[in-house]
Protein backbone atom coordinates (compact mmCIF):
# COMPACT_ATOMS: atom_id res chain seq x y z
CA UNK A 1 0.00 0.00 0.00
CA UNK A 2 2.76 2.29 1.06
CA UNK A 3 4.83 1.72 -1.72
CA UNK A 4 2.39 2.14 -4.10
CA UNK A 5 1.17 5.13 -2.92
CA UNK A 6 5.28 6.53 -2.81
CA UNK A 7 5.16 5.35 -6.65
CA UNK A 8 1.88 6.78 -7.49
CA UNK A 9 3.06 9.83 -6.34
CA UNK A 10 6.58 9.66 -7.52
CA UNK A 11 4.86 8.87 -11.42
CA UNK A 12 2.23 11.56 -10.95
CA UNK A 13 5.64 13.90 -10.09
CA UNK A 14 7.22 12.39 -13.04
CA UNK A 15 5.22 12.87 -15.57
CA UNK A 16 3.97 16.43 -14.65
CA UNK A 17 7.95 17.24 -14.29
CA UNK A 18 9.06 15.53 -17.41
CA UNK A 19 6.54 16.51 -20.19
CA UNK A 20 6.07 19.83 -21.75
CA UNK A 21 2.91 19.07 -22.37
CA UNK A 22 -0.07 17.00 -21.28
CA UNK A 23 0.34 13.21 -21.03
CA UNK A 24 -3.11 12.66 -22.43
CA UNK A 25 -2.61 12.64 -25.98
CA UNK A 26 -5.31 11.47 -27.21
CA UNK A 27 -7.15 12.68 -30.76
CA UNK A 28 -11.15 12.71 -30.47
CA UNK A 29 -13.38 11.52 -33.14
CA UNK A 30 -15.58 14.93 -34.27
CA UNK A 31 -18.84 15.53 -33.21
CA UNK A 32 -20.16 16.03 -36.34
CA UNK A 33 -18.77 15.83 -39.81
CA UNK A 34 -19.46 19.28 -42.27
CA UNK A 35 -17.78 17.72 -45.20
CA UNK A 36 -18.13 15.00 -47.34
CA UNK A 37 -14.70 13.49 -49.35
CA UNK A 38 -15.07 13.26 -53.07
CA UNK A 39 -12.77 10.96 -54.99
CA UNK A 40 -10.45 13.28 -57.47
CA UNK A 41 -8.43 10.66 -58.85
CA UNK A 42 -8.28 6.68 -57.97
CA UNK A 43 -5.57 3.94 -58.35
CA UNK A 44 -2.88 5.98 -56.88
CA UNK A 45 -0.61 3.71 -54.96
CA UNK A 46 1.95 5.76 -52.88
CA UNK A 47 0.91 9.76 -53.80
CA UNK A 48 3.61 11.35 -52.03
CA UNK A 49 4.17 15.00 -53.77
CA UNK A 50 1.15 16.95 -55.46
CA UNK A 51 0.84 20.70 -56.93
CA UNK A 52 -2.35 22.46 -58.46
CA UNK A 53 -1.05 23.93 -62.12
CA UNK A 54 -2.83 27.39 -62.88
CA UNK A 55 -4.80 25.80 -65.83
CA UNK A 56 -6.47 23.43 -63.85
CA UNK A 57 -4.60 20.43 -63.83
CA UNK A 58 -2.85 18.59 -60.65
CA UNK A 59 0.25 16.98 -60.80
CA UNK A 60 1.10 13.76 -58.67
CA UNK A 61 4.30 11.75 -57.98
CA UNK A 62 3.90 8.47 -57.20
CA UNK A 63 6.90 6.93 -54.46
CA UNK A 64 7.84 4.31 -57.92
CA UNK A 65 8.79 7.53 -59.86
CA UNK A 66 5.90 8.07 -61.76
CA UNK A 67 5.43 11.71 -62.49
CA UNK A 68 1.22 11.75 -63.64
CA UNK A 69 -0.36 14.90 -64.66
CA UNK A 70 -4.69 14.88 -64.55
CA UNK A 71 -6.41 17.45 -66.51
CA UNK A 72 -10.16 17.21 -66.93
CA UNK A 73 -10.75 13.46 -65.89
CA UNK A 74 -7.61 12.75 -68.27
CA UNK A 75 -4.64 11.24 -66.84
CA UNK A 76 -1.07 11.76 -68.62
CA UNK A 77 2.32 10.36 -67.60
CA UNK A 78 5.12 12.92 -67.72
CA UNK A 79 8.24 11.81 -69.33
CA UNK A 80 11.55 13.03 -68.68
CA UNK A 81 11.28 12.43 -64.94
CA UNK A 82 14.71 12.42 -62.84
CA UNK A 83 15.73 8.05 -62.31
CA UNK A 84 14.62 7.32 -59.02
CA UNK A 85 16.33 4.95 -56.15
CA UNK A 86 13.27 3.15 -55.49
CA UNK A 87 13.85 0.66 -52.19
CA UNK A 88 12.72 1.54 -48.88
CA UNK A 89 11.27 4.78 -48.53
CA UNK A 90 13.36 5.94 -51.19
CA UNK A 91 11.66 7.46 -54.85
CA UNK A 92 10.20 10.21 -55.91
CA UNK A 93 9.35 12.74 -53.05
CA UNK A 94 7.61 16.07 -53.25
CA UNK A 95 6.79 18.73 -55.25
CA UNK A 96 6.45 22.28 -55.47
CA UNK A 97 5.83 25.43 -57.60
CA UNK A 98 8.12 28.33 -57.38
CA UNK A 99 6.46 31.38 -55.58
CA UNK A 100 6.25 33.28 -58.77
CA UNK A 101 5.78 30.14 -61.31
CA UNK A 102 2.94 31.97 -63.47
CA UNK A 103 6.18 33.98 -64.58
CA UNK A 104 9.15 31.31 -64.53
CA UNK A 105 7.43 27.87 -65.16
CA UNK A 106 9.84 26.25 -62.43
CA UNK A 107 8.66 23.00 -60.72
CA UNK A 108 11.01 21.44 -57.47
CA UNK A 109 11.06 17.96 -57.08
CA UNK A 110 13.06 15.83 -54.22
CA UNK A 111 13.63 12.37 -54.77
CA UNK A 112 15.88 9.68 -53.80
CA UNK A 113 18.94 9.78 -56.37
CA UNK A 114 21.71 6.99 -57.28
CA UNK A 115 24.29 9.65 -58.28
CA UNK A 116 27.83 9.65 -57.15
CA UNK A 117 30.43 7.15 -56.26
CA UNK A 118 28.91 4.96 -53.63
CA UNK A 119 26.58 2.10 -54.02
CA UNK A 120 22.67 3.09 -53.36
CA UNK A 121 20.90 6.07 -52.85
CA UNK A 122 20.62 9.97 -51.03
CA UNK A 123 18.30 12.84 -51.57
CA UNK A 124 18.71 15.13 -54.02
CA UNK A 125 16.27 17.96 -55.46
CA UNK A 126 15.86 19.56 -58.92
CA UNK A 127 13.81 22.13 -60.55
CA UNK A 128 12.36 21.78 -64.19
CA UNK A 129 9.96 22.81 -66.24
CA UNK A 130 7.16 21.10 -68.10
CA UNK A 131 6.71 21.64 -71.40
CA UNK A 132 4.04 19.64 -73.41
CA UNK A 133 4.03 16.37 -71.40
CA UNK A 134 8.03 15.95 -70.36
CA UNK A 135 10.19 17.92 -68.08
CA UNK A 136 12.98 19.91 -69.48
CA UNK A 137 15.69 22.46 -67.85
CA UNK A 138 16.27 19.62 -65.66
CA UNK A 139 18.74 21.09 -62.75
CA UNK A 140 19.88 18.95 -60.20
CA UNK A 141 20.31 21.91 -56.97
CA UNK A 142 21.71 19.71 -53.90
CA UNK A 143 22.51 16.19 -53.40
CA UNK A 144 22.98 14.76 -50.31
CA UNK A 145 25.99 12.37 -49.59
CA UNK A 146 27.24 10.04 -49.26
CA UNK A 147 24.90 7.20 -50.75
CA UNK A 148 24.01 4.37 -48.91
CA UNK A 149 21.73 1.28 -49.60
CA UNK A 150 19.86 1.79 -45.94
CA UNK A 151 16.26 1.63 -46.84
CA UNK A 152 15.21 4.86 -44.49
CA UNK A 153 15.01 8.46 -43.64
CA UNK A 154 15.28 10.71 -46.62
CA UNK A 155 12.81 13.41 -45.41
CA UNK A 156 11.81 15.22 -47.59
CA UNK A 157 9.80 17.77 -48.45
CA UNK A 158 9.97 21.44 -50.40
CA UNK A 159 8.56 24.56 -48.64
CA UNK A 160 9.40 28.28 -50.11
CA UNK A 161 9.41 31.27 -47.39
CA UNK A 162 8.41 34.86 -48.60
CA UNK A 163 11.75 36.21 -49.23
CA UNK A 164 11.50 33.65 -51.88
CA UNK A 165 14.23 30.88 -50.06
CA UNK A 166 13.56 27.29 -51.01
CA UNK A 167 13.88 25.28 -48.24
CA UNK A 168 14.24 21.22 -48.37
CA UNK A 169 14.37 18.36 -45.28
CA UNK A 170 16.97 15.21 -45.67
CA UNK A 171 15.79 13.03 -43.17
CA UNK A 172 19.34 10.87 -41.51
CA UNK A 173 19.60 7.92 -43.79
CA UNK A 174 19.42 5.45 -40.71
CA UNK A 175 21.95 6.82 -39.26
CA UNK A 176 21.37 8.66 -36.55
CA UNK A 177 24.76 8.53 -34.70
CA UNK A 178 26.65 9.82 -36.98
CA UNK A 179 24.44 12.14 -39.09
CA UNK A 180 22.07 14.59 -37.65
CA UNK A 181 24.39 16.02 -34.91
CA UNK A 182 27.26 16.57 -37.24
CA UNK A 183 27.21 19.61 -39.51
CA UNK A 184 30.02 18.88 -41.70
CA UNK A 185 27.79 15.50 -43.19
CA UNK A 186 24.61 15.94 -44.65
CA UNK A 187 21.47 14.41 -43.45
CA UNK A 188 19.54 15.07 -40.49
CA UNK A 189 18.89 18.51 -41.98
CA UNK A 190 16.91 20.86 -43.11
CA UNK A 191 18.77 23.33 -46.18
CA UNK A 192 18.22 26.83 -47.46
CA UNK A 193 18.83 27.20 -50.84
CA UNK A 194 18.12 30.35 -53.18
CA UNK A 195 15.65 29.43 -55.62
CA UNK A 196 18.44 28.82 -58.07
CA UNK A 197 20.50 26.46 -56.02
CA UNK A 198 22.71 28.77 -55.06
CA UNK A 199 23.81 29.14 -51.19
CA UNK A 200 22.68 32.43 -49.80
CA UNK A 201 25.30 34.30 -48.12
CA UNK A 202 23.79 34.25 -44.47
CA UNK A 203 22.79 30.75 -44.24
CA UNK A 204 24.05 29.93 -40.79
CA UNK A 205 27.26 27.73 -41.55
CA UNK A 206 28.76 29.77 -44.44
CA UNK A 207 31.62 31.08 -42.41
CA UNK A 208 32.33 27.10 -40.58
CA UNK A 209 35.10 25.81 -42.90
CA UNK A 210 33.99 22.22 -43.00
CA UNK A 211 30.12 22.58 -42.67
CA UNK A 212 27.72 21.95 -45.30
CA UNK A 213 27.05 25.76 -46.46
CA UNK A 214 23.47 24.58 -47.46
CA UNK A 215 22.47 23.57 -43.96
CA UNK A 216 20.02 25.67 -41.95
CA UNK A 217 19.09 23.48 -38.83
CA UNK A 218 20.19 20.04 -37.42
CA UNK A 219 19.45 17.16 -35.31
CA UNK A 220 16.18 16.15 -37.25
CA UNK A 221 15.37 12.68 -37.63
CA UNK A 222 12.56 11.86 -40.67
CA UNK A 223 10.68 15.43 -41.54
CA UNK A 224 8.19 14.43 -44.23
CA UNK A 225 5.70 17.73 -43.83
CA UNK A 226 7.25 21.26 -44.24
CA UNK A 227 5.02 24.60 -44.65
CA UNK A 228 5.06 27.86 -44.30
CA UNK A 229 2.77 29.39 -41.30
CA UNK A 230 0.31 31.72 -43.33
CA UNK A 231 0.76 34.65 -40.91
CA UNK A 232 4.25 34.54 -39.36
CA UNK A 233 5.78 33.31 -42.75
CA UNK A 234 7.92 30.91 -40.24
CA UNK A 235 8.76 27.76 -41.72
CA UNK A 236 7.46 24.60 -39.30
CA UNK A 237 7.87 20.67 -39.78
CA UNK A 238 6.82 17.21 -38.80
CA UNK A 239 8.96 14.88 -38.28
CA UNK A 240 8.79 11.03 -37.56
CA UNK A 241 9.94 10.35 -33.99
CA UNK A 242 11.04 6.27 -33.91
CA UNK A 243 8.57 4.77 -31.68
CA UNK A 244 6.88 7.87 -29.79
CA UNK A 245 8.00 11.19 -30.37
CA UNK A 246 6.85 12.45 -33.49
CA UNK A 247 7.05 16.19 -33.29
CA UNK A 248 6.57 19.63 -34.97
CA UNK A 249 8.85 22.31 -35.00
CA UNK A 250 9.15 26.03 -35.53
CA UNK A 251 12.65 26.04 -38.07
CA UNK A 252 15.01 28.48 -36.83
CA UNK A 253 18.11 29.69 -38.31
CA UNK A 254 21.26 27.31 -37.19
CA UNK A 255 19.13 25.86 -34.03
CA UNK A 256 19.59 22.01 -33.04
CA UNK A 257 16.19 20.23 -33.30
CA UNK A 258 18.29 17.03 -30.89
CA UNK A 259 18.07 13.57 -32.27
CA UNK A 260 18.93 11.41 -31.18
CA UNK A 261 20.29 13.32 -28.05
CA UNK A 262 16.92 14.35 -26.85
CA UNK A 263 13.82 13.18 -27.90
CA UNK A 264 10.63 11.71 -26.42
CA UNK A 265 10.54 8.08 -28.31
CA UNK A 266 11.87 4.99 -27.43
CA UNK A 267 13.88 2.31 -29.46
CA UNK A 268 11.29 0.45 -31.79
CA UNK A 269 12.38 -2.84 -29.44
CA UNK A 270 10.94 -0.49 -26.50
CA UNK A 271 14.85 -0.13 -25.25
CA UNK A 272 15.54 3.88 -24.63
CA UNK A 273 17.49 5.83 -26.72
CA UNK A 274 18.14 8.60 -24.54
CA UNK A 275 16.98 9.68 -20.65
CA UNK A 276 16.25 12.84 -21.79
CA UNK A 277 13.75 15.01 -23.63
CA UNK A 278 15.67 18.41 -23.34
CA UNK A 279 19.03 19.51 -23.14
CA UNK A 280 20.64 23.17 -23.24
CA UNK A 281 20.87 24.23 -26.41
CA UNK A 282 18.36 22.12 -28.65
CA UNK A 283 15.41 23.28 -29.51
CA UNK A 284 12.12 22.15 -27.93
CA UNK A 285 9.25 20.86 -30.34
CA UNK A 286 6.09 22.81 -30.07
CA UNK A 287 4.20 19.56 -29.95
CA UNK A 288 5.23 15.68 -29.94
CA UNK A 289 3.01 12.76 -30.48
CA UNK A 290 2.99 9.92 -27.95
CA UNK A 291 2.24 7.12 -29.82
CA UNK A 292 3.83 7.82 -32.92
CA UNK A 293 1.13 8.66 -35.64
CA UNK A 294 3.62 8.83 -38.57
CA UNK A 295 3.10 12.06 -39.77
CA UNK A 296 3.42 12.69 -43.62
CA UNK A 297 1.89 16.22 -45.43
CA UNK A 298 1.01 19.47 -43.39
CA UNK A 299 -0.95 22.39 -44.29
CA UNK A 300 -2.31 25.10 -42.86
CA UNK A 301 -6.22 25.83 -43.47
CA UNK A 302 -6.47 29.46 -44.48
CA UNK A 303 -9.39 29.28 -46.97
CA UNK A 304 -12.99 30.19 -45.89
CA UNK A 305 -14.96 26.94 -47.04
CA UNK A 306 -14.37 25.50 -44.03
CA UNK A 307 -14.78 27.79 -41.25
CA UNK A 308 -14.79 25.72 -37.78
CA UNK A 309 -10.80 24.81 -39.55
CA UNK A 310 -9.31 28.29 -40.44
CA UNK A 311 -6.07 28.98 -39.16
CA UNK A 312 -5.72 25.45 -37.74
CA UNK A 313 -3.32 22.94 -39.44
CA UNK A 314 -3.84 19.43 -40.83
CA UNK A 315 -1.81 16.83 -40.57
CA UNK A 316 -1.76 12.94 -42.56
CA UNK A 317 -1.13 9.89 -40.23
CA UNK A 318 -0.16 6.71 -41.95
CA UNK A 319 -0.09 4.55 -39.16
CA UNK A 320 -3.40 5.54 -37.42
CA UNK A 321 -4.57 6.07 -40.99
CA UNK A 322 -6.84 9.03 -40.70
CA UNK A 323 -6.75 13.18 -41.09
CA UNK A 324 -5.42 14.91 -37.78
CA UNK A 325 -7.01 17.77 -37.51
CA UNK A 326 -4.88 20.17 -35.20
CA UNK A 327 -6.15 23.57 -33.92
CA UNK A 328 -4.52 26.16 -32.46
CA UNK A 329 -3.63 28.56 -30.66
CA UNK A 330 -0.75 30.78 -31.93
CA UNK A 331 2.41 27.97 -31.41
CA UNK A 332 0.10 25.66 -29.07
CA UNK A 333 -1.85 22.87 -30.46
CA UNK A 334 -5.32 23.00 -28.12
CA UNK A 335 -7.38 19.83 -29.32
CA UNK A 336 -6.78 17.19 -31.65
CA UNK A 337 -9.94 15.91 -34.29
CA UNK A 338 -9.34 12.53 -36.51
CA UNK A 339 -10.70 13.53 -39.76
CA UNK A 340 -11.26 10.69 -42.49
CA UNK A 341 -11.04 7.86 -39.73
CA UNK A 342 -10.16 4.40 -41.79
CA UNK A 343 -9.58 5.60 -44.96
CA UNK A 344 -6.36 4.88 -45.27
CA UNK A 345 -2.98 5.79 -44.92
CA UNK A 346 -2.63 9.71 -45.76
CA UNK A 347 0.18 10.53 -47.32
CA UNK A 348 -0.45 14.02 -47.91
CA UNK A 349 -2.70 16.71 -47.69
CA UNK A 350 -2.72 20.46 -49.07
CA UNK A 351 -5.29 23.31 -49.81
CA UNK A 352 -5.77 23.94 -53.52
CA UNK A 353 -5.68 28.18 -54.89
CA UNK A 354 -9.06 28.17 -55.25
CA UNK A 355 -9.27 27.01 -51.56
CA UNK A 356 -10.15 23.30 -51.48
CA UNK A 357 -8.43 20.77 -49.55
CA UNK A 358 -7.18 17.33 -51.00
CA UNK A 359 -5.68 14.57 -49.23
CA UNK A 360 -3.92 11.80 -50.90
CA UNK A 361 -4.46 8.15 -49.48
CA UNK A 362 -2.28 4.92 -50.47
CA UNK A 363 -3.63 2.75 -52.40
CA UNK A 364 -6.83 4.75 -53.02
CA UNK A 365 -6.57 8.18 -54.37
CA UNK A 366 -6.77 11.79 -54.40
CA UNK A 367 -9.69 13.14 -51.99
CA UNK A 368 -11.25 16.61 -52.62
CA UNK A 369 -13.03 17.50 -49.14
CA UNK A 370 -16.12 19.36 -50.35
CA UNK A 371 -17.90 21.39 -47.31
CA UNK A 372 -21.62 20.04 -46.79
CA UNK A 373 -23.92 23.45 -47.51
CA UNK B 1 31.03 -54.97 -40.15
CA UNK B 2 30.04 -54.13 -43.56
CA UNK B 3 26.51 -52.32 -42.39
CA UNK B 4 27.55 -50.91 -39.41
CA UNK B 5 30.50 -48.45 -41.89
CA UNK B 6 27.15 -47.84 -44.58
CA UNK B 7 25.21 -47.02 -41.15
CA UNK B 8 28.17 -45.15 -39.69
CA UNK B 9 28.74 -43.01 -42.85
CA UNK B 10 25.56 -42.44 -43.76
CA UNK B 11 24.56 -41.30 -39.58
CA UNK B 12 27.85 -38.86 -40.02
CA UNK B 13 26.99 -37.60 -43.63
CA UNK B 14 23.08 -36.75 -42.40
CA UNK B 15 24.19 -34.97 -39.48
CA UNK B 16 26.96 -32.73 -41.39
CA UNK B 17 24.20 -32.01 -43.81
CA UNK B 18 22.13 -30.68 -41.35
CA UNK B 19 24.82 -29.02 -39.27
CA UNK B 20 25.57 -27.32 -42.93
CA UNK B 21 22.04 -26.22 -43.31
CA UNK B 22 21.53 -25.08 -39.85
CA UNK B 23 24.83 -22.53 -40.30
CA UNK B 24 23.76 -21.47 -43.72
CA UNK B 25 20.13 -20.99 -42.39
CA UNK B 26 21.70 -19.31 -39.21
CA UNK B 27 24.33 -17.03 -41.47
CA UNK B 28 21.22 -15.97 -44.12
CA UNK B 29 18.75 -15.34 -40.64
CA UNK B 30 21.47 -12.89 -39.03
CA UNK B 31 21.42 -10.83 -42.86
CA UNK B 32 17.82 -11.05 -42.73
CA UNK B 33 17.60 -9.50 -39.44
CA UNK B 34 19.50 -6.78 -40.32
CA UNK B 35 17.25 -6.00 -43.40
CA UNK B 36 14.49 -6.48 -41.47
CA UNK B 37 16.05 -3.89 -38.80
CA UNK B 38 15.67 -1.37 -41.94
CA UNK B 39 12.77 -1.96 -43.97
CA UNK B 40 10.05 -3.62 -42.12
CA UNK B 41 10.37 -2.79 -38.68
CA UNK B 42 9.07 0.41 -38.65
CA UNK B 43 5.32 -1.45 -39.12
CA UNK B 44 5.65 -5.14 -38.54
CA UNK B 45 7.44 -4.09 -35.04
CA UNK B 46 10.45 -5.86 -33.26
CA UNK B 47 8.79 -8.86 -32.26
CA UNK B 48 6.67 -8.99 -35.24
CA UNK B 49 3.23 -8.62 -33.57
CA UNK B 50 2.00 -5.78 -36.06
CA UNK B 51 -0.85 -3.52 -35.43
CA UNK B 52 -4.01 -5.35 -35.32
CA UNK B 53 -6.20 -3.94 -38.32
CA UNK B 54 -3.14 -2.18 -39.42
CA UNK B 55 -0.12 -3.81 -40.19
CA UNK B 56 -0.74 -7.58 -40.06
CA UNK B 57 1.61 -10.06 -37.47
CA UNK B 58 4.38 -11.61 -38.29
CA UNK B 59 4.90 -13.62 -34.95
CA UNK B 60 2.43 -16.77 -35.11
CA UNK B 61 0.79 -15.54 -38.66
CA UNK B 62 -1.49 -18.30 -40.13
CA UNK B 63 -0.71 -16.25 -43.50
CA UNK B 64 3.11 -16.46 -43.52
CA UNK B 65 3.47 -19.96 -42.64
CA UNK B 66 1.08 -20.98 -44.96
CA UNK B 67 1.49 -19.38 -47.50
CA UNK B 68 4.90 -19.27 -48.54
CA UNK B 69 4.90 -18.42 -51.94
CA UNK B 70 2.51 -15.58 -51.74
CA UNK B 71 4.55 -13.96 -48.70
CA UNK B 72 7.30 -14.03 -51.16
CA UNK B 73 5.80 -12.84 -53.88
CA UNK B 74 4.28 -9.72 -51.70
CA UNK B 75 7.83 -8.89 -50.30
CA UNK B 76 9.19 -9.04 -53.84
CA UNK B 77 6.27 -6.90 -55.62
CA UNK B 78 4.59 -5.34 -52.61
CA UNK B 79 0.46 -6.29 -52.12
CA UNK B 80 -2.97 -4.55 -51.68
CA UNK B 81 -6.37 -5.08 -51.37
CA UNK B 82 -7.56 -7.53 -48.36
CA UNK B 83 -5.95 -10.09 -46.72
CA UNK B 84 -7.21 -12.10 -43.76
CA UNK B 85 -4.21 -13.07 -41.21
CA UNK B 86 -5.03 -14.96 -37.69
CA UNK B 87 -8.72 -14.17 -38.76
CA UNK B 88 -8.34 -10.40 -39.20
CA UNK B 89 -8.86 -8.69 -41.98
CA UNK B 90 -6.08 -6.00 -43.12
CA UNK B 91 -6.87 -3.51 -46.32
CA UNK B 92 -3.77 -1.83 -45.89
CA UNK B 93 -1.25 -1.80 -49.03
CA UNK B 94 2.50 -2.88 -48.70
CA UNK B 95 4.39 -1.38 -51.48
CA UNK B 96 7.55 -3.01 -52.93
CA UNK B 97 10.79 -2.05 -50.81
CA UNK B 98 13.42 -2.94 -53.65
CA UNK B 99 15.08 -5.31 -52.32
CA UNK B 100 17.31 -8.05 -53.81
CA UNK B 101 16.56 -11.54 -54.28
CA UNK B 102 19.16 -12.68 -52.06
CA UNK B 103 17.98 -10.08 -49.35
CA UNK B 104 14.36 -11.09 -49.48
CA UNK B 105 15.69 -14.74 -49.28
CA UNK B 106 17.40 -13.54 -45.65
CA UNK B 107 14.31 -11.65 -44.49
CA UNK B 108 11.79 -14.54 -45.26
CA UNK B 109 14.52 -16.51 -43.41
CA UNK B 110 14.58 -14.28 -40.51
CA UNK B 111 10.75 -13.82 -39.84
CA UNK B 112 10.23 -17.53 -40.77
CA UNK B 113 12.14 -18.41 -37.91
CA UNK B 114 11.79 -15.60 -35.81
CA UNK B 115 9.21 -15.32 -32.66
CA UNK B 116 8.54 -19.08 -32.31
CA UNK B 117 8.52 -19.25 -36.03
CA UNK B 118 10.00 -22.19 -37.58
CA UNK B 119 10.19 -23.09 -41.12
CA UNK B 120 11.29 -26.76 -42.04
CA UNK B 121 13.05 -25.39 -45.07
CA UNK B 122 15.49 -22.76 -46.17
CA UNK B 123 14.33 -19.94 -48.46
CA UNK B 124 16.75 -19.80 -51.18
CA UNK B 125 17.92 -17.12 -53.90
CA UNK B 126 16.41 -19.52 -56.47
CA UNK B 127 13.14 -20.17 -54.82
CA UNK B 128 12.88 -16.24 -54.72
CA UNK B 129 14.09 -15.35 -58.52
CA UNK B 130 11.78 -18.03 -59.65
CA UNK B 131 8.60 -16.25 -57.86
CA UNK B 132 7.15 -13.92 -60.66
CA UNK B 133 4.70 -11.73 -61.53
Amino acid sequence: MKISAISTYLFVVMTSVSCAQSSENMAKSPESVDFTAEIVIDNLSVPWGMVFLPDGSILVSELSGELIRFKDGERTNITNVPEVYFRGQGGLLDLELHPDYENNGWIYITYSSKEGEEKGGNTAIMRAKLEGNALVDNELLYKASPNTTKGQHYGSRIAFDNEGYLYFSAGERGERDVNPQDITRDNGKIYRLHDDGRIPADNPFVNDETAKKAIYSYGHRNPQGLVKHPVTGAIWDHEHGPRGGDEINIIKKGKNYGWPVVTYGINYGGTPITDKTEMEGMEQPIHYWVPSIAPSGITFVTSDKYPAWKGNLLVGSLVFQYLELLEMDGEKVTNRIKLLEGMGRVRNVKQSPDGYIYVAIEGKGLYKLVPKS
Amino acid sequence: MKQFIIGYVLVVGIITNVLLQDKELEESMQRGSEIYADFCITCHLDTGEGVESVFPPLAASDYLMNKREESIFGVKYGRSGDMVVNGVTYSNSMMSMGLEDEEIADVMNYILNSWGNTSDKIVTVEEVSGITR
